[in-house]
């Protein structure tokens, strides 16, 4: 341990903008990625994969690539047993949601452009790569069905067996539940004397693109089977192998080590989790399974891919009556782990931060010969905030009134909290007059707006927006008796342990799983205030099953909310633990002790114990009151009442060039407040990472496949992920109203920024617009919609078409491995 | 098989690899320089990048071969981290919370380096143009942008050392 520099009595850890622990190694490069393990006898496994969308498979000739120089076996479906397990649907939303059986190993049809049908296992990753190029795969093209549009028609099925296209109906209607008033009448009463708004807008499809691929490896030697993988889910992970494949959960240990990013892309249960243990066992030997970037591009879970239909009401001044969503969601082609659940989770956002009397929800999920979709940053909440801020943008240029003005005549006002919404939420805190008036000062709203004003009376050729979001979400996932309510096959408690080490360490356990959040810095400053110890002598431990037995892991912006108040309450019985035997080491009555600054006192006196010196006691044991075990640490297990509810108000400024379409972001402020702050330093990068992928979604990123199902985005070359030139600095500000789901009064802040910026961006564009009589641009606002919305008063359409022209014919493309002969355009 | 030479943070090494083996895999796989790491497999991604003979290359698009004689810096490399010294750079990071799974964190450092080597005053654009070829998920480049401007400040005190306090490696 280096020398620790003195630092002053009593400064709070919590609040501190400490500089990360994580960070020694991650800078140096002293990290263990699942990919940098190697082991001795170590196999490498490479994934043979259906190029075609919807194909039945009539045979696999696996000689040639089996006789390859390196190679142990190459194996289908056919080869394994029960024991490859299955990838699960844990939410089913409906009683009768209709789910396909989900193989790991397509075994006799493929149901989209990147499923695993064969594998193949040899010395090195490359041997293995090239022989997997030699398994011939014969196929038989089946009637894809690509689009969510298509899909909902059932005229091609994903799954002919299941007779039809559609998953689950999940419906919510307020005067059912008793939460508000009926939705149609408000409808009908605004068609007569108020205004209606009806629009539809298109979630486009959107990839997690975490930096660092997934990857497995799985140790069968000894008596744990060992598994390392690249996910946020080592629990859960865990859980599905023993419940699919018959070995006990005693058996299996699963580590998640560093791990690079995941926005919810790493909360699955993978096919190739699932092959890579099964191989692993089978062989006898570790095994390691690393994807590359195409691979991760065309068969990770993608998120979004929704299509809204909306209708909004109102009175003809702006005070909203009701609002009715009618969504189609695209599963791909399976029911993820979560799957359908996602836009569920979207059903209580809608309302957001208004005071809605009528609402109704219907969500329809839907099967397509696409990748399968789950959670992705936001998970259902970036969806309700872009549809539901989108539409108060368009009541108010309807009533004729600021977007911001508008919000406020509907928003709940600060002195309503708590208030039960019309989706019948509770919300607890919140101040959004506060954080409104703060961020309009930071962003010079009122200037802005001028010189919008003059370039719209100049005529500039370059159009100034400005775009308002003024978001809520859900966070700290979640509440088990709700998620039960739900019908969720899991709960969403959080597990902790605070360990006492004898030279008066603090060890400190977590089932959350971080992979890049600051966990392990945040929760030490959380510990080192509880105890009154050093931040420097907590050490986090999370990750390993092994080591945290339990968890429900990260996601959903859970782990500070749910898992740093699962600490407080651990750390707490350390010290009900500790008192009886300080009070018995310095003679003194119970009654008479303090405990400050990490110090047992006896009131009146100078006698006094620290917390470590009491470790360094419990350990020798020596002198321990009658009946005291010589234990300290502790753990406890948190259950959140309810959901917390962090807010803010973005505002975004952008450029908009009307000859050619071209958009450029001039501004962006936001003030969020997710409640009391622990680390400041860790909320900044939390906030902008958030807004840049909310704000790609507006302008850059989208999955398009083409008509056959290939996808066209399937590498970094077409798949746009922003970068820093593409970006700008942002100013970031905090009101705060604790929350009181949790004694930290935290609220979470994971998600926020990728919820609220999509539509403040979106807003923006046809904010620039919208004398020249647009009303919407379809995301992602690429110059060419951007100009379309302009020139012929749409909202720029699809790019299916365009994109498409990859493979046509006349590009000499027509021999592409893609596609046969009989399926060209 | 191909007999290759070069010099890998520090140490001289003599392998026979295939000719088609790219310097990142060689690096991982050969040498275990395994804090370079791989994020994509079109050269898009920049996580890979290291220093051939001092100039940021993304070694995923170098062979192994193209190496042969030359110097090659990773991120293990670019200070001593053994005695617990940290290049001002890979400072600015930890300093400026410039990083977050941390995955692109060695490519983002070894190309903002080259990329204050050969500017040591940039501007805002100038770093964001500078790094653009290194993709982060993370931070939304925002504290990116900022470490590499405290690292330009905190070099220019060292280059004009009154007041500096450390002896920083020149550059």
């Amino acid at each position: 341990m280096t020398a620790v520099e003195a630092r002053p009595e009593q400064t709070n850890e919590i609040g501190r903008d400490r500089r990360r622990k994580e960070d020694a190694r991650l800078i140096t490069g002293r990290t263990r990625w699942t990919d940098n393990i190697n082991l001795p006898g170590m196999l490498h496994l490479a994934m043979v994969r259906s190029p075609f969308a919807h194909a039945r498979i009539t045979n696999i000739d696996t000689s040639a690539a089996a006789d390859a120089e390196g190679v142990v076996t190459v194996l289908a479906a056919k080869d394994f047993d029960e024991t490859l397990g299955v990838c699960i649907n844990a939410w089913p939303i409906t009683p009768n949601q209709k789910a396909p059986a989900h193989p790991p190993i397509a075994t006799d049809r493929v149901t989209f452009a990147g499923e695993i049908v064969a594998v193949v296992a040899a010395r090195s990753a490359a041997a293995a790569r090239d022989a997997a190029e030699m398994v011939e795969v014969d196929y038989e093209e089946l009637p894809a069905v690509v689009s969510l549009e298509e899909a909902v028609k059932d005229e091609v099925l994903a799954h002919p067996d299941l007779g039809t296209n559609k998953s689950a109906l999940w419906v919510f209607d307020s005067a059912q539940a008793g939460t508000g008033g009926n939705v149609d009448e408000a409808i009908a009463t605004a068609r007569n004397d108020g205004i209606v708004i009806e629009r539809t807008y298109r979630q486009q499809r959107l990839i997690p693109a975490f930096m660092e691929p997934r990857s497995v490896v799985c140790d069968p030697t000894g008596e744990q089977i060992t598994v390392w993988s690249a996910t946020q889910i080592p629990h859960i992970l865990r859980f599905a192998f023993a419940a699919t494949t018959g070995v006990p959960e005693s058996k299996i240990r699963v580590i998640a080590p560093d791990v690079g990013g995941g926005f919810g892309g790493k909360l699955q249960q993978t096919p190739e989790e699932m092959i890579v243990f099964a191989m692993a066992r089978r062989l006898g030997k570790p095994v390691k399974y690393t994807e590359t970037r195409s691979e991760s591009l065309l068969s990770a879970h993608h998120g979004r891919d929704q299509i809204q239909k909306l209708t909004l009401s109102a009175t003809k001044d702006g005070q909203v009556t009701g609002l009715k969503v009618e969504l189609d969601a695209n599963l791909g082609a399976y029911v993820a782990i979560v799957g359908g659940g996602v836009p569920v989770l979207g059903a209580f956002m809608f309302n957001a931060i208004y005071k809605f009397p009528a609402y109704q929800f219907n969500c329809q999920t839907v099967f397509t010969n696409t990748t399968w979709t789950d959670a992705y940053r936001g998970a259902g909440r970036p969806e309700a905030t872009y549809a539901v801020e989108r539409l108060m943008d368009e009541l108010a240029a309807e009533v004729g009134v600021d977007p911001l003005e508008i919000r406020e005549k509907n928003w709940i006002k600060h002195e309503e909290f708590p208030f039960t919404t019309v989706a019948g939420l509770t919300y607890d805190s919140g101040n959004y007059e506060a954080a409104t008036a703060k961020a309009k000062e930071l962003f010079g709203y009122d200037e802005l707006r001028a010189e919008q004003q003059q370039r719209r009376a100049s005529n500039d050729p370059v159009q100034l927006g400005i775009g308002v979001s003024t978001f809520t979400e859900m966070c700290g996932l979640a509440p088990s008796r709700v998620l039960g309510s739900l019908d969720y096959g899991a709960g969403g408690w959080e597990h902790a342990q605070v360990r006492m080490t004898p030279t008066g360490k603090v060890e400190v356990i977590t089932g959350a799983s971080a992979h890049g959040q600051g966990h392990e810095t945040a929760f030490s400053q959380i510990v080192a205030d509880r105890l009154g110890v050093p931040f420097e002598d907590v050490e986090v431990l999370h990750g390993d099953t092994q080591i945290a037995a339990k968890g429900y892991d990260t996601y959903g912006s859970r782990s500070l909310v749910v898992g740093g108040e699962a600490l407080v309450r651990a750390a707490d019985k350390v010290l009900e633990k500790a008192k009886p035997i300080a009070a018995h080491l310095l003679e003194a009555s119970v009654e008479d002790l303090e405990f400050t600054g990490g110090r047992w006192t006896v009131r009146g006196t100078d006698q006094g114990l620290a917390i470590g010196e009491l470790a360094t006691a419990v350990f020798a044991a020596h002198n321990l009151p009658d009946g005291v075990e010589a234990n300290l640490d502790s753990e406890a297990t948190f259950d959140p009442e309810a959901f917390s509810f962090p807010h803010g108000t973005h505002l975004c400024a952008m450029e908009v060039d009307t000859e050619t379409g071209q958009v450029k972001m001039r501004k962006y402020v936001c003030c969020d407040d997710i409640g009391n702050i622990i680390n400041p330093l860790i909320v900044a990068g939390q906030v902008h990472g958030g807004l840049v992928q909310g704000i790609a979604q507006a302008l850059w990123e989208d999955a398009v496949y083409d008509d056959a199902g290939t996808l066209v985005a399937g590498s970094f070359v077409d798949y746009l992920l922003p970068t820093a030139a593409d970006t700008i600095s942002f100013e970031i500000d905090h009101t705060t109203s604790p929350s009181t789901t949790n004694t930290l009064g935290t609220k979470g802040v994971g998600e926020a920024g990728t919820i609220a910026s999509t539509p403040a961006v979106v807003n923006a564009v046809v904010d620039a617009l919208r004398p020249l009589g647009v009303n919407d641009v379809t995301m992602p606002c690429t110059p060419e919609r951007v100009w379309r919305a302009i020139n012929e008063s749409s909202a720029g359409g699809e790019t299916t078409g365009a994109a498409a022209a990859h493979f046509d014919p006349s590009t000499g493309m027509s021999g592409n491995v893609d596609r046969t002969e009989g399926d060209v355009q | 098989m191909a007999r290759i030479s070069m010099r890998v943070d520090g140490m001289k090494v003599t392998d026979d690899v295939e000719p088609r083996t790219l310097l990142v895999q060689y690096l991982r796989e050969g040498l275990g320089k395994t804090g370079t790491v791989i994020g994509c497999d079109t050269s898009n991604c920049g996580a890979c990048t290291v220093h051939l003979d001092g100039d940021s290359v993304k070694s995923c698009n170098v062979l192994a071969v193209q190496a042969d004689g030359c110097e090659v810096t990773t991120i293990e490399g670019l200070a001593d981290t053994v005695e617990g010294d940290l290049h001002p750079v890979q400072e600015a990071f930890r300093e400026c919370h410039g990083l977050q799974c941390g995955f692109c964190t060695p490519g983002m450092i070894m190309q903002s380096v080259d990329l204050l080597k050969r500017n040591p005053q940039p501007s805002e654009d100038e770093i964001r143009e500078g790094i653009e070829g290194n993709l982060c998920r993370c931070t939304g480049y925002h504290n990116i942008v900022r470490a590499v401007q405290y690292a330009s400040g905190h070099l220019a005190t060292a280059a004009n050392p009154r007041g500096a306090t450390e002896e920083v490696d020149a550059l």
